[in-house]
């Protein structure tokens, strides 16, 4: 499944990191690399983006790029 | 006194990790801020303490030595040809991992380097712990615990800094790496051996950017057709054995090299007391439904206190402090029999012209007193989190939300403000576009016009300018995004770094720093803009002094303009003069239709006005008075952050060009429904 389809308060493992060029060096940069833990935080108020708890740090991306990013649900 | 020799140290870290905090507490106010050549990514210097021959940089705070933004790009070409004597690479000991992705990339070119481990008092307080020789040994430099906001430990760092930059002691490990990464970063770096000479570029930096497919750093090196073919299979086969590309290959490897040192070094008791605290604090501030709200009630609260309860109060005592002394030297020039010439320009033209520029000062910096709270406490990370989904449509991030909401205030603080944001790119077009905001200083033209012209529907009016002027920001933000700024912007993927009390000595010298430079700007730009007001106004084109203000060259030159605005239904003279004086200050447009038609008050003003203008034709004028370029210290502000004359001025030409398309359509489309 997709980042972005993680419910808030639940938490995936990043399997697979896609986008290009600025934004994918980026996710990468952050932190987001395979075999990552990443927790939903929350959801900004009017819907977008969204808040992320990784490697002991809270991280905001938008929606449309959590879509790039494969992860599988943990379940809690 | 110390005798060190003149060493170069550069101070370097992710954002939010307390670099400013250690900057300041190592030079306290020994420092000079000015730019980078050719960009918009500040550089601050200052000298340590004690050890004057020692200088630290301040770089801007990055995560990655990556080739995407204008602020890495800086860094990395400061680090590879400036070669400092000594990196201090400070990281958040709370956020250790992300942190160390950072080091692993500096460790590679090859510099003497000391890690400084911050917020070690809020790691112990948790009940966690470091195990600092450990991390020594893992990673091959000098790693010194400090605590940037108690100063501890920053004795320490000066001195061991100091003694690693004289001995040149360079990490002694680069190799974090097995398997296939590491195989094609040494096959790499033995075919590049003179290559990277040859460039003056550290090895195992050059090896390790090629694997990551790192374009400037291809270039650079100039390589063979030959060995770019070599290397091409060899990163091919890379990829293919670990199923993955070449940019995440790199990128998992030091992060697996980090997991690894972390568990060996760091002993967990659970998250920080204050990281706790600070996601207690985040449910509320961008709470559903509270966060805008509470976000619309801080900026009020700001507002009020800023433009309101202080700045005032100070504004006014400022003023009056101002106009005694003028009316002192008045006297004392008088009584030593000064030609009344001088005695006008020095009155009339700079302490009348720089005075009311000075009167912003107040504001100014209770206004940076505020914002520099809300920035280093991490609230401004949240605003970004909350505005973003509103910017994003014109090409912006949630980030430039209150720069543009301040122009409301007023665009100088306004533009200044646009320093806190993360990319040179977001940053020149918040600055373009902050003018659009209608300033408090253009209030009283609107009220003065309105009760001549629309005194049935004030409000109505007054609303309708400033919502012009934000969708003439909005079209123009699409106008530059499509055009000058087109490309993609940085992508918004941003840290929100936990709460904190912001560091006092950060938010007063950031208050110093901000009033020194509105100071440097009146006395200069805006000093000379006044002299030259003043003698435009004073004096005709003899050089008589005149008595009537209708024979200035002021006066001539608004006559000489007035045509222009024709097709905008105002070509009176006086319109057209009070335009020109509305540079110095916006509130100058209404004091100079009171001088150029001998008006005694405003309310002389109101009814006279009505005889020049019909309501139409004033509404023309209030639609150019919104949106033709700004003051001589807003023009002074977007030279200063946009580097240089050329663009600003090309800017606000640009703007004006604009107001002048917009009051014409507006006049035009009047005329044809009325």
């Amino acid at each position: 499944m997709k980042l972005n389809e993680l419910k808030v308060g639940t938490s995936g493992v990043v399997r697979k990191i896609g986008g290009e060029g600025a934004l994918r060096r980026r996710l990468l940069d952050m932190g987001i690399t395979p075999n990552t833990k990443i927790m939903i935080r929350k959801v900004a108020p009017m819907g977008d983006p969204i808040e992320l708890h990784l490697r002991s740090y809270e991280l905001t991306i938008r929606l449309d790029d959590a879509k790039k990013i494969e992860v599988e649900e943990l379940s809690s | 006194m110390n005798n060190s020799t003149a060493l170069k140290i550069a101070l370097i870290g992710n954002p939010n990790c307390g670099k400013t905090t250690l900057f300041n507490q190592l030079t306290g106010s020994n420092q000079h801020v000015g730019n980078f050549p050719g960009v918009t990514v500040e550089k601050k210097e200052g000298s340590i303490r004690k050890h004057k021959g020692v200088t630290v940089i301040d770089l801007p705070g990055i995560y990655s030595l990556s080739p995407y933004t204008a602020e890495e790009v800086v860094t990395r070409d400061y680090l590879l040809q400036e070669k400092p004597d000594c990196i201090i690479n400070i990281i958040d000991a709370t956020s250790i991992e992300r942190n160390l992705y950072l080091t692993l990339q500096l460790m590679e070119l090859d510099l003497p380097m000391v890690l400084a481990l911050n917020m070690m008092d809020e790691v112990r307080a948790s009940g966690a712990s470091i195990d600092i020789a450990k991390l020594q040994e893992e990673l091959g430099i000098p790693v010194v615990p400090i605590s940037a906001s108690k100063n501890e430990g920053t004795e320490e760092l000066t001195l061991r800094t100091i003694k690693i930059a004289e001995q040149q002691q360079r990490p002694k490990k680069l190799d974090f790496c097995k398997g296939y990464v590491h195989t094609a970063i040494h096959s790499i770096a033995h075919l590049i051996v003179d290559e990277a000479k040859q460039a003056g570029l550290p090895l195992r930096f050059a090896a390790t950017k090629i694997v990551e497919g790192d374009e400037p750093v291809m270039t650079a090196l100039k390589l063979m057709e030959p060995e770019i073919d070599i290397i091409g299979h060899i990163v091919e086969d890379m990829e293919s054995h670990l199923k993955t590309d070449r940019e995440a290959a790199m990128a998992d490897m030091r992060y697996a090299y980090i997991e690894k040192v972390c568990a060996a070094t760091v002993v967990k008791a659970g998250e920080t007391k204050e990281h706790l605290r600070s996601v207690k604090i985040d449910n509320i501030l961008t709470h559903k439904y509270f966060a805008i709200p509470i976000f619309l009630g801080i900026m009020l609260l700001v507002f009020w206190l800023t433009f309101g309860l202080f700045g005032a109060a100070l504004s006014n005592l400022l003023a009056m402090g101002i106009d005694e002394f003028t009316a002192l030297t008045s006297q004392a020039m008088q009584s030593a029999g000064v030609s009344p010439a001088l005695h006008s320009l020095v009155i009339d033209g700079v302490f009348v012209g720089v005075g009311s520029v000075l009167s912003f000062l107040p504001t100014i910096v209770i206004l940076f007193c505020f914002l520099s709270i809300l920035e280093d406490s991490g609230y401004m990370a949240r605003v970004a989190f909350v505005m973003d989904k509103l910017l994003r449509k014109i090409g912006l991030s949630g980030r430039s939300f209150v720069p543009m909401l301040i122009g409301f205030g007023c665009s100088v603080p306004a533009i200044m403000a646009t320093r806190t944001l993360p990319s040179e790119r977001d940053r020149k077009m918040t600055i373009l576009l902050t003018p659009f905001m209608s300033c408090s200083a253009k209030l009283p033209i609107y009220a003065t016009f309105t009760a001549a012209f629309f005194s049935e529907y004030e409000a109505l009016v007054m609303f309708s300018l400033y919502v012009m002027g934000i969708l003439v920001g909005i079209l123009y933000g699409l106008l530059l995004q499509k055009t000058i700024y087109k490309g993609k912007p940085v992508p918004f993927v941003m840290e929100l770094p936990s709460y904190r009390f912001p560091a006092p000595k950060t938010v007063l010298l950031h208050m110093w720093e901000k009033a020194k430079d509105f100071l440097i700007k009146a006395f200069t730009i805006i000093f000379i803009a006044t002299i030259i007001i003043w003698v435009l106004q004073s004096f005709d084109f003899g050089f008589n002094m005149v008595t009537d203000s209708q024979n200035s060259m002021l006066a001539s030159l608004g006559k000489l303009l007035a045509p222009i605005f024709k097709p905008l239904g105002f070509a009176d003279w006086r319109a057209a003069t009070a335009l020109i004086t509305g540079l110095t200050a916006k509130e100058a447009v209404i004091s100079t239709f009171a001088v150029l038609m001998n008006a005694s008050d405003t309310s002389a003003v109101i009814s006279m006005l009505s005889e020049v203008f019909t309501p139409l034709q004033a509404f023309s004028f209030l639609t150019f008075c919104l949106l033709y370029m700004p003051c001589v210290a807003a023009m002074a502000a977007v030279k200063r952050e946009m580097g240089g004359y050329r663009i600003a001025l090309a800017a606000m030409t640009f703007q004006t060009i604009i107001a002048w398309i917009s009051a014409f359509v507006v006049y035009q489309i009047g005329l044809f429904i009325f």
